[in-house]
């Protein structure tokens, strides 16, 4: 029988070696997996590229793994936030690389990875700071750039429902980059709030089907950044 | 002497037409969401997955699911609809998107934007900037007229790296509605109490009367 539940959440990241690429979920708040973040961080791996949109906020999440100095370069499109301290200071120390994409070639890179296009040309960037060292060519007189596909060794992401083969229903815009990154990366751990029977989910609901997912980690009640935030604001 | 936040707003949302899809980008351009006129179907993309975006929420309805392209709590019309990243930025990039509404650090008056880098040792933030330029059918932008220290931010030509070549169409600031037009800024509307001397000496390029034959346009 199939059963991808896992239980232990430090095991289900076990996967994740040092120097391995990680793509974690997430925009802003919606989405993130912070409690497999924070098993990751128990797990130990070091040396890590971390693939995700924003830089962390407050201490919790990607924030803390950063702060752990478990990540030698961040792949992201908008590191820059109000609560972004972790990371600012970092960055300003040069105690992390940054690779600045723009937020759809971001998506598209991973999309490509996980449907083994190895590159593609797009007009985003073109002629910016961004496209400098990159292949350019004209496709009807308008000038792209080659953008080169990412692919994770281990992605985690969160959902709201699945079943134990590992279909995935999301919840409103938390669906964000779950998808793509399932898609795109060697190993999916996703953490959901909650597992239903085989076959309780509609089939013609399902957002990412079992065979882009391998593990799955019930946290029904996940922590909230805004609380986590609301609170260091009331304690300064 | 110049329009509120709250005003321009207002008045972005006017000049969008019934039908449009509109990317609305981070910071004053969220505003725009609460400032679409009543009975006019605007179908609003939030690039982190959302068409029909609706207001912000009242205090009690906030879901930290339901977020906008700036992280901040929003609503969903009936007829919305949510979406992965990838499809969210086909529809960029894809050139479905109408029109997107972005901030701007520069606008020259080709139609340069800068928005993404102040150099110097900030950290960069792209976002959907780049491919929003790239992948929009018109390109606007709101912005105070000057920056905070009262240096222009619209000028003969950017002084900071460019997010996108020759894409703004049009300009909306605290003081002025304006059009870039090549070496030149075309002035479409201005607050009240506004004269063109006081928005030629906050403008880093030559101003223009409004092209006349395109007076009906707004």
């Amino acid at each position: 029988m199939i059963d991808k539940v896992n239980d232990d959440a430090v095991a289900a990241v076990a996967a994740v070696r040092d120097g391995d690429t990680v793509l974690i979920g997430g925009f802003g708040e919606a989405g993130n997996p912070t409690e497999l973040v924070h098993a990751l961080i128990e797990h130990g791996a070091r040396d890590l590229t971390i693939v995700n949109n924003n830089a962390g906020n407050g201490e919790i999440g990607l924030a803390r793994l950063l702060m752990k100095g478990r990540v030698a370069k961040l792949i992201c499109s908008f590191p820059r936030s109000s609560h972004g301290h972790v990371f600012t200071e970092l960055y300003k120390a040069g105690r992390i690389e940054l690779e600045l994409v723009p937020q759809g070639t971001l998506a598209e890179r991973m999309r490509a990875g996980g449907a083994g296009v190895p590159a593609f040309f797009t007009p985003t960037a073109a002629g910016t700071d961004l496209a400098a060292g990159k292949e350019s060519r004209f496709f009807d007189g308008r000038e792209h750039i080659l953008e080169h596909a990412i692919r994770g060794d281990v992605a985690l992401i969160k959902a709201e429902t699945a079943d134990r083969w590992g279909n995935l229903v999301y919840r409103k815009a938390a669906r964000n980059f779950g998808p793509v990154m399932a898609m795109a990366a060697r190993a999916t751990v996703a953490q959901v709030r909650r597992v239903v029977p085989l076959g309780a989910i509609d089939p013609e609901q399902i957002v990412t089907p079992s065979i882009f997912v391998d593990q799955l980690v019930i946290v029904p009640d996940p922590v909230s950044e805004r609380d986590h935030l609301l609170e260091r604001e009331g304690a300064r | 002497m110049s329009w509120t936040a709250d005003e321009i707003a207002a008045i972005v949302a006017a000049d969008i037409p019934e039908g449009a899809f509109v990317n609305l980008g981070i910071g004053q351009p969220e505003r725009v969401a609460d400032h679409i006129p009543a009975g006019r179907e605007v179908i609003l993309h939030s690039e982190n997955g959302i068409l029909g975006m609706g207001p912000q929420p009242a205090p009690a309805d906030e879901d930290m699911e339901l977020i906008n392209a700036g992280k901040k709590p929003v609503t969903l019309l009936a007829g919305g609809a949510f979406f992965h990243h990838a499809d969210s930025f086909s529809m960029i990039r894809g050139g479905h998107v109408d029109i997107c509404i972005l901030g701007a650090f520069e606008v020259a008056a080709n139609g340069d934007l800068a928005n993404w880098t102040t150099g110097g040792d900030g950290v960069p933030a792209v976002g959907g900037a780049m491919d929003l330029a790239a992948g929009a059918r018109s390109v606007r932008v709101i912005t105070s007229h000057t920056t905070r220290a009262g240096d222009p931010k619209l000028l003969g030509a950017l002084s900071l790296p460019a997010t996108g070549r020759a894409i703004v169409k049009r300009i909306y600031t605290d003081l002025a509605v304006l059009e870039p037009d090549g070496d030149a800024f075309r002035v479409l509307d201005r607050a009240p109490g506004v004269t063109i001397d006081m928005l030629a000496e906050r403008t880093g390029a030559p101003l223009r009367p409004a092209d006349p034959s395109k007076g009906a346009d707004r």
